[in-house]
């Protein structure tokens, strides 16, 4: 494997999981909670839409065949995509949405920070600028995380019941391969040793403060550095790509 | 008017669009507490770079005229002229007097 195959999956890693966590917020948009909460949640939406665009469009670019980031997002099947399985984890209640984003962004936000030293200019910069808004989609689901806990009894026992079923796919969160071992070496990419540590202080932090409590390291799902993904991930591609499917090369 | 129901109660939005002027009031919102009210306050009214810092305030916490108090309040100074700058000649380049 060259650097530069290495680095297309680890952008397209990057991008897809913004992505696709992205495409699960805008599922969101008009079945919010509450009115603030829809906008909340669709901004949050269009924030990694952004995010997203970056990493496609510099995959494409590395690549070198004239893929654009639109020929990337929609015309791409499931195994090529290379999203964490977090990231596809359907909405459920609000409530579980709320524990699926705080165990990513409690993730990219400590990833993004270090990754804003990268050797690669490109993914500097977009870890500088994603952080800025990862920090705030840290703070949203934190925040509600610890209502929630905290909160009555049936909303303690649901997001309880979240983080329990949610924990199987945080180990897919840390996984690494080859790609990892030559990025890291040149300095681009992040050792996800180093960010566990961090994730669990963030998490630790929060669940405590949430009066949650935090699920042992059980039987962990993985399979996504190889485009292995659950069943969720085809219904909600269905969605997200038919429009250009349905009628290709269509402008506005 | 009711100021809560099942969303939360009412919390009115200020926001200051440069350091050194005034919070204007731009909206209102629900929230349960004041965290969220910030953050639902920077989510609904700040997206398009419009401000440099929020205040939420608590709908009970403000206090309001009636219009039953309009012709205690201000009617009397409708015949005071005298008390407003109309009468000066703004210098020239002036905007703001």
């Amino acid at each position: 494997m060259t650097t530069n195959e290495a680095l297309i999956k680890y952008c397209l890693r990057l991008g897809d999981t913004s992505l696709i966590l992205g495409q699960r917020m805008a599922e969101w948009c008009s079945k919010g909670p509450v009115l603030e909460e829809d906008i909340a949640l669709s901004n949050i939406g269009l924030d990694l839409f952004g995010q997203s665009r970056t990493m496609l469009t510099y995959a494409g670019e590395i690549e070198g065949k004239g893929r654009t980031e639109n020929d990337l997002a929609f015309k791409r099947l499931e195994r090529e995509f290379f999203n964490n399985l977090m990231s596809e984890r359907p909405n459920g209640h609000f409530g579980e949405t709320v524990v699926r984003n705080l165990f990513l962004s409690a993730f990219t936000y400590n990833l993004y920070k270090k990754l804003s030293l990268s050797k690669d200019d490109t993914i500097a910069a977009f870890a500088a600028k994603s952080l800025k808004e990862v920090t705030y989609h840290l703070r949203h689901s934190g925040e509600w995380m610890i209502r929630l806990g905290d909160g009555t009894e049936d909303s303690h026992n649901k997001i309880q019941q979240s983080v329990n079923d949610l924990w199987e796919y945080t180990g897919d969160l840390f996984a690494m391969n080859e790609v990892d071992e030559l990025l890291i070496a040149e300095n681009i990419a992040i050792d996800l040793n180093e960010i566990k540590p961090l994730w669990n202080n963030t998490i630790n932090e929060i669940l405590e403060r949430a009066t949650l409590t935090r699920p042992l390291d059980g039987f962990m799902q993985k399979g996504s550095l190889n485009g292995i993904h659950s069943e969720d991930l085809g219904h909600l591609l269905t969605e997200m790509q038919f429009l250009p499917r349905a009628y290709p090369n269509s402008k506005w | 008017m009711s100021n809560t129901d099942d969303q939360g109660p009412i919390w009115e939005v200020f926001l200051q669009s440069k350091p050194g002027l005034a919070h204007k009031h731009v909206g209102n919102l629900h929230a349960s507490d004041k965290e969220m009210a910030l953050q639902n306050a920077r989510d609904l009214y700040t997206r398009r770079k419009e401000g440099t810092c929020i205040w939420v305030v608590p709908f009970d916490a403000i206090v309001s005229s009636t219009p039953e108090d309009d012709e205690a309040f201000f009617e009397p100074s409708n015949d005071k002229a005298y008390r407003t700058p109309t009468h000066y000649v703004l210098p020239e380049g002036a905007k703001h007097i």
